[in-house]
């Protein structure tokens, strides 16, 4: 499974308000999350981003609330993937569960620079930067969050494993 | 070999003789809860599975405390979802207006949060109850739904540091001053996927609400949880407000920390955590920042001994004229009791404002929200870009000494810079 797109860079702490905030949190409509994703860290974002671009950011991304409807605007405003040096856990967490895949690679997120086209193979953990004809790689998955990711979310696993 | 709290708690709940950090486990978990903003999500998930019932009516507690009073026509709607699931479900702890509070000031009132427990919640707050010696621990919506289903959340058991406070606490510091300090020192990922298991005369000295208001705040320092040894103060508490049983782990003398930071606590003088991070740390003292709103309440300082210790700067005094000051007590019963001790009159004398209990401002969600290049000093525990209004606001975080003082002199300050 890969993912390709051109990258948007943020810094290092973007937290979970930003990212969607609480202003917004009247509704859980992925769609009406999307509209507002990112907005108190770029406005304009959402003018900017086409369908399946990633987005690139420093360390300890989706800090701050376990809100799930931080990833949910991310997936909705169809950013394909988030590459950064280290994600806050809940946030990881919430990640995995609905299927929004997350990236960890410092060298990744240190060299893309905002507008390079970037494709990112999954299974590998292979990240490739076409502008730059750079390759950095990315922290491999523990085998149990493949198998979530493998399903498309928790929920489908927790489906399967009791049906 | 030795084992920390969190570590026992995390073996206990998953048939382990011992775990080790690192380590994947399956835990079966006592209580699950989630708010009006995160259940509406989990209950979709949980009926998209077609599953019949939850795993047990009485290990779930649903808490529509954010947006209530109903905040607007989409929230009223998002605490309905709640309500018809509760109903649905014969859900035991599901509470309305009039009876609810914010979730991790009123849980412990209900002796739902007790030691040894392992907890989750849709509300990343939830490590509050490590001050009552649980592991509780954060989670989304989905996690939430599965566990509606399952009773169980998988863990990966987390290293744990240790901190020792030592010392007397310095005048008008408190809890909320001990953990922005630690957050200060850290930084708001310097304890990321870890235990945080504070120790030391300073912290045996604490009264109960000032280690919830600690263990509160651990997520802020990207912890996993925050969690103190349940000592007899605990103990009490929990025995006083139910029958339910509990089990008081302590560390064992060999446990395993990755990490060991010592504080001397007469050192640390009250905190204000200055935007846009908790971890952004000054001193109260001098710090003259003018401010437009202060907020007095939350998970964090709600409880009867912040109102207490607000009440005792605001008597006889009046709020500042340019300052709207709210005060949020963060329960019925201890709403009820302030006003018992007189401290509501205390409050509306000093032109304070005075609410039913709700997160309210803390998220930005109404009940004191602020316009551009306003400036609020809140005894709440973000203070994030826009965290409670316009993007172009800011937060200021405190304890409720340097909070009544501020309201009084119009401009952050520490207690002792009033006449």
């Amino acid at each position: 499974m890969t993912a390709t797109g051109k990258a948007h860079k943020f810094g290092s702490d973007i937290n979970t308000d930003e990212i969607i905030p609480a202003r917004y949190l009247n509704s859980s409509d992925p769609a009406h999350l999307a509209a507002h994703c990112m907005e108190d860290a770029d406005p304009d974002f959402m003018k900017k981003i086409a369908p399946g671009d990633i987005i690139v950011a420093g360390k300890n991304f989706g800090c701050g609330s376990s809100r799930e409807h931080a990833p949910i605007s991310i997936k909705a405003a169809k950013i394909s993937c988030v590459i950064a040096p280290s994600f806050a856990r809940i946030f990881y967490r919430n990640c995995i569960n609905i299927g929004l895949p997350i990236v960890e690679s410092a060298e990744a997120a240190e060299k893309i620079a905002a507008g390079d086209t970037i494709e990112v193979d999954f299974e590998s953990g292979v990240i490739y930067n076409r502008t730059k004809n750079e390759q950095y790689h990315a922290k491999p998955y523990p085998p149990f969050m493949q198998e979530i990711m493998r399903h498309g979310g928790l929920m489908s696993k927790v489906k399967a494993s009791i049906s | 070999m030795g084992m920390t709290i969190s570590e026992k708690i995390l073996a206990a709940h998953s048939g382990n003789k011992e775990v080790s950090p690192g380590e994947l486990i399956e835990g079966n978990v006592d209580l699950v809860l989630g708010n009006d903003i995160t259940a509406p999500i989990a209950i979709r998930e949980f009926k998209s599975l077609g599953v019949k019932s939850v795993f047990d009516k009485d290990k779930i507690a649903l808490i529509p405390d954010h947006f209530t009073p109903n905040k607007d026509i989409l929230s009223a709607e998002q605490v309905k979802v709640l309500r018809e699931f509760a109903r649905e479900q014969n859900i035991t702890h599901f509470y309305d207006t009039g009876r609810v509070g914010v979730e991790h000031a009123f849980l412990p009132e209900l002796g739902l949060t007790r030691p040894g427990m392992l907890i989750i919640g849709a509300d990343s707050h939830t490590c509050t109850y490590g001050g009552l010696g649980a592991f509780s621990t954060g989670v989304g919506s989905t996690d939430m739904a599965a566990a509606m289903v399952t009773g169980k959340a998988w863990f990966k058991v987390p290293e744990s540091i240790k901190f020792v406070i030592k010392g007397k606490l310095a005048k008008w510091s408190g809890g909320k001053d001990l953990i922005l300090h630690v957050i200060g020192d850290i930084g708001v990922d310097g304890a990321l996927y870890r235990s945080m298991e504070f120790v030391g005369d300073t912290i045996e000295n604490l009264t109960l609400e000032g280690r919830l208001t600690m263990a509160n705040m651990a997520i802020e320092a990207g912890g996993k949880n925050g969690i103190f040894y349940a000592d007899s103060k605990a103990v009490d508490y929990v025995k006083s407000r139910t029958k339910l049983p509990f089990t008081v782990y302590e560390s064992d003398k060999d446990a395993k920390y990755v990490e060991v930071r010592e504080y001397d606590a007469s050192k640390i003088e009250p905190v204000v955590a200055y935007p846009h991070l908790p971890s952004n740390a000054h001193p109260a003292r001098e710090s003259g920042v003018k401010v437009d709103q202060v907020v007095i309440g939350s998970c964090t300082n709600g409880r009867i001994e912040d109102l207490r210790i607000a009440a005792g700067l605001l008597k006889g005094r009046k709020v500042h004229k340019d300052i709207r000051c709210l005060i949020i007590p963060a329960t019925q019963e201890i709403y009820g009791l302030a006003l018992k001790e007189g401290l509501l009159q205390i409050f509306l004398d000093a032109e304070a404002a005075v609410s039913a209990p709700t997160c309210g401002p803390c998220l930005g969600g109404h009940m004191g929200i602020l316009a551009e290049g306003e400036k609020c000093l809140a005894t709440t525990n973000r203070n994030f870009v826009g965290r409670m209004g316009h993007p172009k606001s800011e937060v200021y975080l405190a304890n409720p000494a340097v909070a009544a003082a501020t309201a009084v002199l119009g401009k952050i300050a520490h207690p002792d810079e009033m006449k």
